[in-house]
């Protein structure tokens, strides 16, 4: 039926994120798994998970393939099915997809889903590099087209095309830097002024430093389970009742818009449908504002304004916290910080707080239904959920 | 028939080499592909053929990129767009030859085969380039 939950979180973990130095990816996940099990007493972890899905995006960082049974291993869930996920930046969102599917299959009653990256020992180039792999090698890489370079070659043409301005992409980052400065386990947990990230240097013009993500290390996880058992958990559950995953060409020259991610608008479409809800319903979002204009796009393809004001709607004010409709009340992939792999998840992690009332000065009153987006690379990949309080 | 190169990203950069811009063409649906595909994505079809892909455009949208990946270091700033060509193949590329200042949407380009040469390891592709008509 049409708004049912289609699985049931009933609990969740996130190690903090930054610059975790000594850390190994797999005891960066041991943190978040842990969380996990603490947050859930009634959870026997050995006896009740029979299955992970660890979303994970580059070898390169640790020199360490294999991630599936390796984080299941470090969580103390040895001999269990573990699968990794990539699709880049969207790789566990891609996780909780599978989750789904593994619940709603009725091949397993509990799952955990999450997702771990370790990239702050690497120099800025190397991490460049190594991003730069979620994009299409023979025709983007191999020109000199960076990962900034593919959002800023959509920044570019929505400014030529709405008139969005470089100011309105530095109050998205300005607004989550606030949100970020709430949030203990955020990456940067200090504001910043407008003019500073106005004047900050240029990486991929129009792209400032300011209107990048971090290069983050962190981990997150969810437990899922099947909405009727829920309660055997936990009294206060969140449902999630739309899921939503589309594809679109590798090569983002090969589109035939470059203001706007089909494959977002498809998910997005997806998830609204199955839950049975409008961009209206919706309470809160965590976007994946990997740089400041995916905020803007993301307005736009989730159906929050019309396109091209996305610009507008960031100016309005009403996207932050106190706002009509918050977005990255966590501080987003822009404060928090963005360990690719554990993006997704970590975006329902903070639904998962906020829907169950414990985002503690972040925490948005009355919040019944949220949304999270989540994108892999200049948009190949993007997941959309959807989620309400049990 | 005469047997024809495959239709692959090296042939691609083969041709590139040569100086001629080349793009898959279906036999059956008529959908011209650039990059080359082994099979058409409209019709599934696996009966295409090499076909000449005109060399002007016009700009389509750019980035001055300034912190560049670890083999590009040493040539930052520099300019990367999507070209429209004449056909509306879209394909990305450096923009050399017109001052970063200077560079605006919707300007013509054409391209530019420079000093094409090609490295030892992997993948062994020269580079192609936009310039100002």
């Amino acid at each position: 039926m049409k708004g049912d939950p289609l699985v049931s979180i009933v609990s969740a973990g996130l190690s903090k994120f930054g610059k975790l130095e000594g850390l190994y990816a797999r005891e960066i996940f041991a943190e978040a798994a842990k969380e996990a099990f603490d947050r859930c007493p009634k959870l026997d972890p050995k006896e009740d998970v029979r299955a992970l899905f660890v979303g994970h995006m580059g070898e390169s960082y640790e020199h360490q393939g294999h991630t599936g049974a390796t984080m299941a291993d470090w969580a103390g869930l040895l001999h269990i099915p573990a699968t990794r996920t990539e699709a880049a930046c969207a790789s566990s969102g891609v996780a909780l997809r599978a989750g789904i599917y593994a619940v709603l299959s009725g091949l397993c009653d509990v799952v955990m889903v999450g997702g771990v990256e370790k990239m702050t020992h690497r120099t800025t180039p190397e991490v460049t590099e190594y991003l730069a792999m979620a994009s299409d090698y023979p025709f983007e890489q191999w020109h000199g087209i960076t990962f900034p370079g593919l959002f800023a070659l959509m920044a570019t043409a929505h400014m030529h095309e709405y008139g969005t301005t470089e100011r309105q992409l530095a109050m998205v980052a300005v607004k989550n830097h606030h949100h970020g400065s709430l949030n203990p386990k955020a990456h940067m947990q200090k504001e910043i002024a407008l003019e500073n990230a106005l004047s900050s240097r240029a990486i991929a013009w129009p792209l400032k430093l300011f209107d990048c993500s971090l290069i983050t290390d962190g981990a997150s996880c969810l437990i899922l389970t099947k909405p009727e058992l829920a309660k055997k958990f936990t009294d206060t559950p969140v449902h999630i009742v739309g899921s939503g995953q589309a594809s679109d060409t590798i090569g983002l020259y090969e589109r035939e818009v470059f203001t706007s991610l089909a494959a977002a608008k498809l998910a997005a479409k997806k998830a609204y449908e199955m839950a049975d809800a409008k961009p209206e319903d919706i309470d809160l979002a965590e976007v994946h504002d990997c740089f400041t204009i995916a905020e803007i796009i993301a307005y736009e393809d989730l159906g929050f304004c019309n396109p091209g004001e996305g610009g507008k709607l960031v100016e309005s004010g009403e996207t932050k916290l106190e706002g009509r409709l918050p977005v990255n009340t966590s501080g987003g992939l822009k404060a928090k910080g963005h360990p690719v792999g554990a993006t997704g998840t970590a975006q329902a992690y903070e639904m998962y707080l906020q829907l169950t009332g414990q985002a503690d000065r972040r925490q948005v009153e009355n919040a019944e239904t949220g949304l999270t987006h989540n994108v892999g690379g200049s948009g190949a990949t993007a997941t959309v959920h959807i989620y309400r309080r049990g | 028939m005469s047997e024809q190169p495959p239709l692959t990203v090296e042939q691609f950069y083969k041709y590139i080499l040569q100086g001629k811009l080349m793009g898959g063409k279906c036999k059956k649906c008529g959908k011209v592909h650039l990059p080359p595909r082994p099979l058409c994505d409209n019709c599934f079809s696996k009966e295409l053929e090499w076909t000449e892909i005109p060399q002007k455009g016009k700009l389509l949208t750019y980035t001055i990129i300034h912190v560049a990946p670890t083999q590009f270091q040493g040539m930052a700033p520099y300019a990367v767009g999507i070209v429209q060509l004449e056909n509306w193949v879209q394909i990305p590329g450096m923009i050399r030859g017109v001052a970063l200042e200077q560079i605006k949407i919707g300007m013509p380009l054409t391209i530019d085969f420079g000093e094409c040469v090609s490295t030892q390891q992997w993948p062994q592709w020269p580079r192609y380039y936009f310039k100002p008509v």
